[in-house]
Protein backbone atom coordinates (compact mmCIF):
# COMPACT_ATOMS: atom_id res chain seq x y z
CA UNK A 1 0.00 0.00 0.00
CA UNK A 2 1.41 3.69 -0.87
CA UNK A 3 -0.28 6.58 0.93
CA UNK A 4 -0.45 9.45 -1.31
CA UNK A 5 1.69 11.80 0.35
CA UNK A 6 4.00 14.67 -0.75
CA UNK A 7 7.65 14.94 0.40
CA UNK A 8 9.09 18.19 0.90
CA UNK A 9 12.73 18.16 1.89
CA UNK A 10 13.44 20.52 4.91
CA UNK A 11 16.46 22.02 7.04
CA UNK A 12 15.33 20.09 10.03
CA UNK A 13 13.72 16.55 10.73
CA UNK A 14 11.10 17.84 13.40
CA UNK A 15 9.77 20.83 12.19
CA UNK A 16 9.64 18.82 8.53
CA UNK A 17 7.54 16.21 9.57
CA UNK A 18 5.18 18.79 11.38
CA UNK A 19 4.85 20.58 8.48
CA UNK A 20 4.94 17.40 6.04
CA UNK A 21 2.23 16.27 8.05
CA UNK A 22 0.31 19.20 8.34
CA UNK A 23 0.17 19.78 4.30
CA UNK A 24 -0.96 16.20 4.07
CA UNK A 25 -4.14 17.04 6.03
CA UNK A 26 -4.78 20.31 4.33
CA UNK A 27 -2.94 23.20 5.77
CA UNK A 28 -0.30 24.60 4.39
CA UNK A 29 2.28 25.26 7.45
CA UNK A 30 5.89 26.38 6.29
CA UNK A 31 9.13 25.02 8.16
CA UNK A 32 9.99 28.28 9.31
CA UNK A 33 6.01 28.64 10.76
CA UNK A 34 6.14 25.25 12.14
CA UNK A 35 9.97 26.00 14.09
CA UNK A 36 8.63 29.68 15.01
CA UNK A 37 5.27 28.64 16.39
CA UNK A 38 7.28 25.75 18.33
CA UNK A 39 9.67 28.02 19.85
CA UNK A 40 12.27 25.79 18.48
CA UNK A 41 15.11 28.95 18.90
CA UNK A 42 17.23 27.89 21.96
CA UNK A 43 21.14 28.30 23.36
CA UNK A 44 21.75 26.11 26.04
CA UNK A 45 24.71 24.81 27.41
CA UNK A 46 24.58 21.63 29.03
CA UNK A 47 27.12 21.30 32.04
CA UNK A 48 27.99 17.10 33.23
CA UNK A 49 27.17 16.13 29.84
CA UNK A 50 29.21 15.26 27.52
CA UNK A 51 28.18 14.47 24.14
CA UNK A 52 31.10 12.46 21.87
CA UNK A 53 33.72 13.42 24.37
CA UNK A 54 32.84 17.13 24.31
CA UNK A 55 30.46 19.54 25.98
CA UNK A 56 26.86 19.73 25.12
CA UNK A 57 25.23 22.50 24.05
CA UNK A 58 22.15 23.12 21.74
CA UNK A 59 20.37 25.71 19.58
CA UNK A 60 17.51 24.49 19.17
CA UNK A 61 14.73 23.21 22.00
CA UNK A 62 14.50 19.73 23.51
CA UNK A 63 13.41 16.90 20.51
CA UNK A 64 9.66 16.87 20.69
CA UNK A 65 8.76 20.09 22.29
CA UNK A 66 8.74 21.42 18.80
CA UNK A 67 5.71 19.17 17.26
CA UNK A 68 4.06 19.46 21.11
CA UNK A 69 3.95 23.55 21.84
CA UNK A 70 3.13 23.75 17.59
CA UNK A 71 0.19 21.81 18.29
CA UNK A 72 -1.01 23.05 21.54
CA UNK A 73 -1.17 26.87 20.31
CA UNK A 74 -2.49 25.90 16.84
CA UNK A 75 -5.63 23.55 18.51
CA UNK A 76 -4.76 20.03 16.76
CA UNK A 77 -4.55 17.12 18.81
CA UNK A 78 -1.45 14.31 18.18
CA UNK A 79 -1.52 10.58 19.60
CA UNK A 80 1.80 9.31 20.42
CA UNK A 81 2.54 5.61 21.01
CA UNK A 82 5.70 3.95 22.86
CA UNK A 83 5.81 0.73 22.77
CA UNK A 84 8.07 -1.83 24.43
CA UNK A 85 7.59 -4.83 22.35
CA UNK A 86 8.41 -4.12 18.96
CA UNK A 87 6.34 -6.76 17.36
CA UNK A 88 3.01 -4.38 18.68
CA UNK A 89 5.00 -1.30 17.13
CA UNK A 90 5.38 -2.99 13.92
CA UNK A 91 1.38 -3.69 14.14
CA UNK A 92 0.39 -0.80 15.06
CA UNK A 93 2.30 0.70 12.62
CA UNK A 94 0.70 -1.53 9.95
CA UNK A 95 -2.50 -1.15 11.08
CA UNK A 96 -2.22 2.87 10.93
CA UNK A 97 -0.75 2.42 7.72
CA UNK A 98 -3.80 0.47 6.26
CA UNK A 99 -6.15 3.19 7.50
CA UNK A 100 -3.98 5.86 4.93
CA UNK A 101 -2.45 7.45 7.96
CA UNK A 102 1.21 8.52 7.51
CA UNK A 103 2.51 8.54 10.78
CA UNK A 104 5.91 10.51 12.00
CA UNK A 105 8.18 7.72 13.81
CA UNK A 106 11.37 9.01 16.29
CA UNK A 107 14.13 6.80 15.39
CA UNK A 108 17.95 6.77 15.99
CA UNK A 109 20.45 8.01 13.23
CA UNK A 110 23.14 5.42 13.91
CA UNK A 111 21.29 2.21 12.13
CA UNK A 112 19.91 4.98 9.32
CA UNK A 113 21.12 3.20 6.26
CA UNK A 114 20.57 5.70 3.98
CA UNK A 115 22.22 8.25 5.84
CA UNK A 116 25.97 9.01 4.45
CA UNK A 117 28.04 6.86 7.37
CA UNK A 118 29.89 10.18 8.62
CA UNK A 119 26.49 11.19 9.87
CA UNK A 120 25.88 8.24 11.65
CA UNK A 121 26.23 8.92 15.29
CA UNK A 122 24.70 7.58 18.19
CA UNK A 123 21.69 10.46 18.20
CA UNK A 124 18.19 9.66 18.72
CA UNK A 125 16.04 12.22 18.06
CA UNK A 126 15.79 12.16 14.33
CA UNK A 127 12.03 12.19 12.79
CA UNK A 128 10.82 10.39 9.69
CA UNK A 129 7.46 9.78 8.13
CA UNK A 130 6.24 6.63 6.75
CA UNK A 131 3.93 6.57 4.27
CA UNK A 132 3.45 3.11 3.44
CA UNK A 133 4.68 -0.55 2.47
CA UNK A 134 5.78 -2.84 -0.34
CA UNK A 135 6.17 -6.22 0.28
CA UNK A 136 8.67 -6.02 3.47
CA UNK A 137 10.03 -2.58 2.76
CA UNK A 138 8.43 0.56 4.26
CA UNK A 139 8.39 3.94 2.30
CA UNK A 140 10.11 6.32 4.01
CA UNK A 141 9.67 10.12 3.65
CA UNK A 142 12.61 11.62 6.00
CA UNK A 143 12.72 15.50 5.74
CA UNK A 144 16.38 16.25 5.42
CA UNK A 145 16.74 13.87 2.35
CA UNK A 146 16.08 15.60 -0.81
CA UNK A 147 13.49 12.18 -2.01
CA UNK A 148 11.77 9.65 -0.48
CA UNK A 149 13.77 6.42 0.32
CA UNK A 150 12.81 2.94 2.00
CA UNK A 151 13.71 0.45 4.98
CA UNK A 152 13.10 -2.92 5.21
CA UNK A 153 11.59 -3.99 8.06
CA UNK A 154 14.09 -4.83 9.80
CA UNK A 155 15.89 -1.46 9.55
CA UNK A 156 12.79 0.06 10.43
CA UNK A 157 12.82 -2.01 14.00
CA UNK A 158 16.34 -1.34 14.51
CA UNK A 159 16.33 2.43 14.25
CA UNK A 160 12.79 2.35 16.23
CA UNK A 161 14.50 0.76 19.26
CA UNK A 162 17.98 2.13 19.09
CA UNK A 163 19.07 2.36 22.35
CA UNK A 164 21.26 5.20 24.87
CA UNK A 165 19.95 8.81 25.72
CA UNK A 166 16.53 9.87 24.24
CA UNK A 167 15.97 6.03 23.74
CA UNK A 168 12.73 6.37 21.14
CA UNK A 169 10.96 2.91 22.63
CA UNK A 170 8.93 2.60 18.71
CA UNK A 171 7.69 6.13 19.48
CA UNK A 172 5.13 7.15 16.85
CA UNK A 173 2.70 10.12 16.63
CA UNK A 174 0.34 11.65 13.85
CA UNK A 175 -2.35 14.16 14.14
CA UNK A 176 -6.27 13.18 14.86
CA UNK A 177 -8.03 16.09 15.63
CA UNK A 178 -7.97 19.77 13.58
CA UNK A 179 -9.65 22.63 14.30
CA UNK A 180 -11.78 23.65 11.17
CA UNK A 181 -9.12 27.27 10.99
CA UNK A 182 -5.62 26.89 13.11
CA UNK A 183 -5.56 29.82 15.09
CA UNK A 184 -2.11 31.11 13.82
CA UNK A 185 -2.04 34.45 14.38
CA UNK A 186 -2.29 33.80 18.52
CA UNK A 187 -0.06 30.65 17.92
CA UNK A 188 2.69 33.41 16.30
CA UNK A 189 2.44 35.42 19.24
CA UNK A 190 2.71 33.38 21.78
CA UNK A 191 5.40 31.48 20.22
CA UNK A 192 7.33 34.67 19.63
CA UNK A 193 7.08 35.75 23.16
CA UNK A 194 8.24 32.23 24.44
CA UNK A 195 11.52 32.46 22.68
CA UNK A 196 12.20 35.62 23.86
CA UNK A 197 11.28 34.73 27.46
CA UNK A 198 14.14 31.86 27.04
CA UNK A 199 16.68 34.11 25.44
CA UNK A 200 16.31 36.24 27.77
CA UNK A 201 15.79 34.06 30.99
CA UNK A 202 18.11 34.41 34.17
CA UNK A 203 19.20 30.94 34.14
CA UNK A 204 23.80 30.97 33.31
CA UNK A 205 23.67 28.55 31.07
CA UNK A 206 20.35 29.33 28.86
CA UNK A 207 19.98 31.95 26.33
CA UNK A 208 22.28 35.04 25.96
CA UNK A 209 23.70 33.94 29.31
CA UNK A 210 24.10 30.69 28.26
CA UNK A 211 26.13 32.16 24.99
CA UNK A 212 28.36 34.40 27.33
CA UNK A 213 29.00 31.08 29.64
CA UNK A 214 30.27 29.30 26.67
CA UNK A 215 32.60 32.47 25.89
CA UNK A 216 34.27 32.57 29.06
CA UNK A 217 34.69 28.93 28.79
CA UNK A 218 36.55 28.91 25.49
CA UNK A 219 38.71 31.63 26.86
CA UNK A 220 39.72 28.92 29.24
CA UNK A 221 40.09 25.66 27.34
CA UNK A 222 43.95 26.10 25.77
CA UNK A 223 44.96 26.24 28.85
CA UNK A 224 42.88 24.00 30.88
CA UNK A 225 42.79 21.45 28.75
CA UNK A 226 45.67 21.73 26.19
CA UNK A 227 44.99 22.84 22.21
CA UNK A 228 44.23 19.08 21.19
CA UNK A 229 41.10 19.54 23.49
CA UNK A 230 40.25 22.72 23.35
CA UNK A 231 40.14 21.96 19.49
CA UNK A 232 37.91 19.30 19.83
CA UNK A 233 35.86 21.05 21.85
CA UNK A 234 35.45 23.78 18.78
CA UNK A 235 34.56 21.24 15.97
CA UNK A 236 31.53 20.10 18.46
CA UNK A 237 30.45 23.34 18.56
CA UNK A 238 30.69 24.21 15.24
CA UNK A 239 29.08 20.96 14.17
CA UNK A 240 26.17 21.80 16.55
CA UNK A 241 25.51 24.98 14.86
CA UNK A 242 26.32 24.43 11.12
CA UNK A 243 25.84 20.65 11.49
CA UNK A 244 22.61 19.28 9.51
CA UNK A 245 18.99 20.41 10.23
CA UNK A 246 19.97 23.62 11.34
CA UNK A 247 19.46 25.40 8.13
CA UNK A 248 22.73 27.69 8.99
CA UNK A 249 23.47 29.64 11.53
CA UNK A 250 22.27 27.77 14.28
CA UNK A 251 18.98 28.20 12.93
CA UNK A 252 19.05 31.67 13.42
CA UNK A 253 18.25 31.35 9.34
CA UNK A 254 15.14 29.79 10.20
CA UNK A 255 13.88 31.97 12.64
CA UNK A 256 14.33 35.06 10.39
CA UNK A 257 12.66 33.31 8.01
CA UNK A 258 9.50 32.83 10.47
CA UNK A 259 9.49 36.63 11.54
CA UNK A 260 9.61 37.26 7.66
CA UNK A 261 6.20 35.60 7.21
CA UNK A 262 4.91 36.10 10.62
CA UNK A 263 5.54 40.04 9.47
CA UNK A 264 3.11 39.93 6.53
CA UNK A 265 0.42 37.53 8.10
CA UNK A 266 0.28 40.11 10.76
CA UNK A 267 0.86 42.94 8.72
CA UNK A 268 3.34 44.12 11.78
CA UNK A 269 6.14 46.07 9.95
CA UNK A 270 8.57 45.90 12.80
CA UNK A 271 8.77 42.15 12.33
CA UNK A 272 10.00 42.73 9.04
CA UNK A 273 12.74 44.81 9.91
CA UNK A 274 13.84 42.54 12.90
CA UNK A 275 13.77 39.24 10.64
CA UNK A 276 16.58 41.42 8.27
CA UNK A 277 18.19 41.82 11.42
CA UNK A 278 18.39 38.24 12.39
CA UNK A 279 19.69 37.38 9.07
CA UNK A 280 22.61 40.10 9.85
CA UNK A 281 23.09 38.02 13.47
CA UNK A 282 22.84 34.88 11.68
CA UNK A 283 25.84 35.87 9.58
CA UNK A 284 27.67 36.57 12.10
CA UNK A 285 27.21 33.20 13.31
CA UNK A 286 28.61 31.57 10.35
CA UNK A 287 31.90 33.94 10.95
CA UNK A 288 32.24 32.45 14.19
CA UNK A 289 32.16 29.30 12.67
CA UNK A 290 34.13 30.13 9.99
CA UNK A 291 36.94 31.56 12.49
CA UNK A 292 37.02 28.67 14.76
CA UNK A 293 37.36 26.58 12.09
CA UNK A 294 40.56 28.00 11.22
CA UNK A 295 41.81 27.46 14.71
CA UNK A 296 41.41 23.71 14.26
CA UNK A 297 42.61 23.75 11.36
CA UNK A 298 45.71 25.38 11.64
CA UNK A 299 46.25 22.99 14.91
CA UNK A 300 49.48 25.12 16.24
CA UNK A 301 46.82 28.46 17.11
CA UNK A 302 47.73 31.01 19.94
CA UNK A 303 45.31 31.99 22.79
CA UNK A 304 44.80 35.15 20.85
CA UNK A 305 42.76 32.82 18.08
CA UNK A 306 40.90 31.67 21.23
CA UNK A 307 40.59 35.30 22.83
CA UNK A 308 38.75 36.66 19.86
CA UNK A 309 36.60 34.08 18.89
CA UNK A 310 35.29 34.43 22.00
CA UNK A 311 35.17 38.33 21.93
CA UNK A 312 32.35 37.02 18.80
CA UNK A 313 30.63 35.32 20.80
CA UNK A 314 30.21 37.92 23.57
CA UNK A 315 29.09 40.22 21.14
CA UNK A 316 26.89 38.06 19.70
CA UNK A 317 25.21 37.39 22.71
CA UNK A 318 24.91 41.22 23.27
CA UNK A 319 23.33 41.65 19.98
CA UNK A 320 21.08 38.72 20.56
CA UNK A 321 20.15 40.28 24.30
CA UNK A 322 18.93 43.82 22.46
CA UNK A 323 17.51 41.62 19.70
CA UNK A 324 15.27 39.70 21.80
CA UNK A 325 13.89 42.74 24.03
CA UNK A 326 12.85 45.03 20.89
CA UNK A 327 11.15 41.58 19.64
CA UNK A 328 9.22 41.61 22.85
CA UNK A 329 8.04 44.95 22.19
CA UNK A 330 7.60 44.42 18.71
CA UNK A 331 4.76 41.71 19.32
CA UNK B 1 23.12 34.42 3.74
CA UNK B 2 21.95 35.67 0.65
CA UNK B 3 20.94 33.04 -1.85
CA UNK B 4 23.74 33.21 -3.94
CA UNK B 5 26.00 32.93 -1.17
CA UNK B 6 24.80 29.52 0.07
CA UNK B 7 28.37 27.50 0.15
CA UNK B 8 28.66 24.58 -2.63
CA UNK B 9 31.72 23.53 -1.75
CA UNK B 10 33.27 19.97 -2.13
CA UNK B 11 32.53 17.84 0.93
CA UNK B 12 34.98 15.15 1.63
CA UNK B 13 32.44 13.06 2.17
CA UNK B 14 32.08 9.59 0.08
CA UNK B 15 28.70 10.04 -0.59
CA UNK B 16 29.10 13.74 -1.80
CA UNK B 17 25.55 13.69 -3.57
CA UNK B 18 24.12 14.41 -0.19
CA UNK B 19 22.50 17.93 -0.38
CA UNK B 20 21.25 19.71 2.89
CA UNK B 21 18.67 22.40 2.85
CA UNK B 22 19.67 25.66 3.55
CA UNK B 23 17.67 29.41 4.32
CA UNK B 24 18.76 32.11 2.40
CA UNK B 25 17.41 35.42 1.09
CA UNK B 26 17.46 36.08 -3.07
CA UNK B 27 17.69 39.99 -4.28
CA UNK B 28 14.52 41.34 -3.28
CA UNK B 29 15.38 40.07 0.50
CA UNK B 30 12.43 37.35 0.75
CA UNK B 31 13.45 34.03 2.49
CA UNK B 32 14.15 31.37 -0.07
CA UNK B 33 15.38 27.78 0.79
CA UNK B 34 19.04 26.72 -1.51
CA UNK B 35 20.36 23.03 -1.67
CA UNK B 36 24.25 23.57 -0.25
CA UNK B 37 26.51 20.60 -1.55
CA UNK B 38 29.01 21.78 1.91
CA UNK B 39 30.62 24.13 3.68
CA UNK B 40 34.14 24.07 4.58
CA UNK B 41 34.27 24.75 8.08
CA UNK B 42 31.80 21.88 8.91
CA UNK B 43 33.72 19.80 6.40
CA UNK B 44 36.63 20.82 8.71
CA UNK B 45 34.91 19.95 11.69
CA UNK B 46 33.41 16.63 11.04
CA UNK B 47 36.83 14.98 9.59
CA UNK B 48 38.15 16.53 12.84
CA UNK B 49 35.63 14.37 15.06
CA UNK B 50 36.22 11.53 12.46
CA UNK B 51 39.73 11.53 13.24
CA UNK B 52 39.06 11.66 16.47
CA UNK B 53 37.03 8.47 16.37
CA UNK B 54 39.81 6.41 14.90
CA UNK B 55 42.43 7.76 16.99
CA UNK B 56 40.20 6.39 19.82
CA UNK B 57 39.84 2.84 17.92
CA UNK B 58 43.51 2.94 17.44
CA UNK B 59 44.09 3.50 20.78
CA UNK B 60 41.83 0.75 22.18
CA UNK B 61 43.21 -1.91 19.51
CA UNK B 62 46.65 -1.08 21.06
CA UNK B 63 45.07 -1.45 24.27
CA UNK B 64 43.65 -5.36 23.24
CA UNK B 65 46.91 -6.47 21.66
CA UNK B 66 48.78 -5.13 25.14
CA UNK B 67 46.66 -7.30 27.01
CA UNK B 68 45.54 -3.71 28.93
CA UNK B 69 41.62 -4.42 28.00
CA UNK B 70 39.08 -6.68 26.44
CA UNK B 71 38.02 -6.78 22.66
CA UNK B 72 34.97 -5.16 24.36
CA UNK B 73 36.35 -1.89 24.70
CA UNK B 74 37.69 -2.16 21.01
CA UNK B 75 34.38 -2.86 19.64
CA UNK B 76 32.96 0.06 21.85
CA UNK B 77 34.97 2.51 19.79
CA UNK B 78 34.51 1.11 16.79
CA UNK B 79 30.64 1.55 16.92
CA UNK B 80 31.22 5.17 18.08
CA UNK B 81 29.54 4.30 21.66
CA UNK B 82 30.59 5.28 25.13
CA UNK B 83 29.75 3.01 28.26
CA UNK B 84 26.34 4.30 29.18
CA UNK B 85 24.83 2.92 25.01
CA UNK B 86 26.99 -0.07 25.85
CA UNK B 87 25.52 -0.43 28.64
CA UNK B 88 21.70 0.10 27.23
CA UNK B 89 22.21 -2.23 24.13
CA UNK B 90 23.68 -5.26 25.76
CA UNK B 91 21.22 -4.31 29.07
CA UNK B 92 23.80 -5.08 31.57
CA UNK B 93 25.14 -2.36 34.07
CA UNK B 94 28.01 0.36 33.53
CA UNK B 95 29.96 -1.34 36.17
CA UNK B 96 29.55 -4.75 34.85
CA UNK B 97 30.41 -3.33 31.44
CA UNK B 98 33.52 -1.25 32.74
CA UNK B 99 34.53 -5.05 34.81
CA UNK B 100 34.61 -7.13 31.23
CA UNK B 101 37.32 -4.66 29.93
CA UNK B 102 39.64 -6.31 31.89
CA UNK B 103 41.18 -9.10 30.01
CA UNK B 104 40.93 -11.73 32.84
CA UNK B 105 37.40 -10.92 34.11
CA UNK B 106 36.64 -11.21 29.86
CA UNK B 107 38.79 -14.47 29.91
CA UNK B 108 35.94 -15.99 32.29
CA UNK B 109 32.53 -14.51 30.33
CA UNK B 110 29.68 -17.43 29.81
CA UNK B 111 28.99 -18.05 26.12
CA UNK B 112 25.60 -16.16 27.36
CA UNK B 113 26.62 -12.86 28.48
CA UNK B 114 29.93 -12.84 25.07
CA UNK B 115 26.99 -13.27 22.91
CA UNK B 116 24.81 -10.65 24.29
CA UNK B 117 28.04 -8.44 23.23
CA UNK B 118 28.35 -10.43 19.77
CA UNK B 119 24.73 -9.29 18.87
CA UNK B 120 25.22 -5.52 20.17
CA UNK B 121 28.23 -5.51 17.73
CA UNK B 122 26.11 -7.96 15.48
CA UNK B 123 29.23 -9.62 14.99
CA UNK B 124 30.38 -13.66 15.88
CA UNK B 125 31.60 -14.94 19.07
CA UNK B 126 34.58 -15.90 17.01
CA UNK B 127 34.93 -12.08 15.77
CA UNK B 128 34.52 -10.79 19.82
CA UNK B 129 37.48 -12.66 20.48
CA UNK B 130 39.67 -11.62 18.65
CA UNK B 131 40.00 -8.45 17.13
CA UNK B 132 41.50 -9.43 13.73
CA UNK B 133 39.00 -11.04 12.75
CA UNK B 134 37.21 -8.07 12.82
CA UNK B 135 37.80 -5.01 10.10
Amino acid sequence: MEINFTHHQSAHCENGVVSNLMKHNGFDVSEPMAFGIGSGLLFCYIPFLKVNHAPALTYRAMPGLIFKRFAKRVGIKIKREKFKNPETAKIRLNENLAENNPVGLQVGVYNLVYFPDEYRFHFNAHNLVVYGKKGDTYLISDPVMETVTTLTEKELEKVRFAKGAFAPKGHMYYPIDFPKELNIRKAIVKGIKHTCRDMLAPVPVVGVKGIRMVAKLIRKWPKKKGVKVANHYLGQIVRMQEEIGTGGGGFRYIYAAFLQEAGKLLENDSLTQLSTEMTEIGDSWRDFALDASRIYKNRSAKDDAYNNIASQLDDLANREEAFFKKLRKAI
Amino acid sequence: MKKSDVPQDNSSLKSGDFKELCYAVNEDGEYTTANSSGWEPKTIALDNAIQEINERVAHAKDKVINNQTSPIEYYMELHKMDISILSSYVGIWKWRVKRHFKPKVFQNLSSKILQKYADAFEITLDQLKNIEHGD
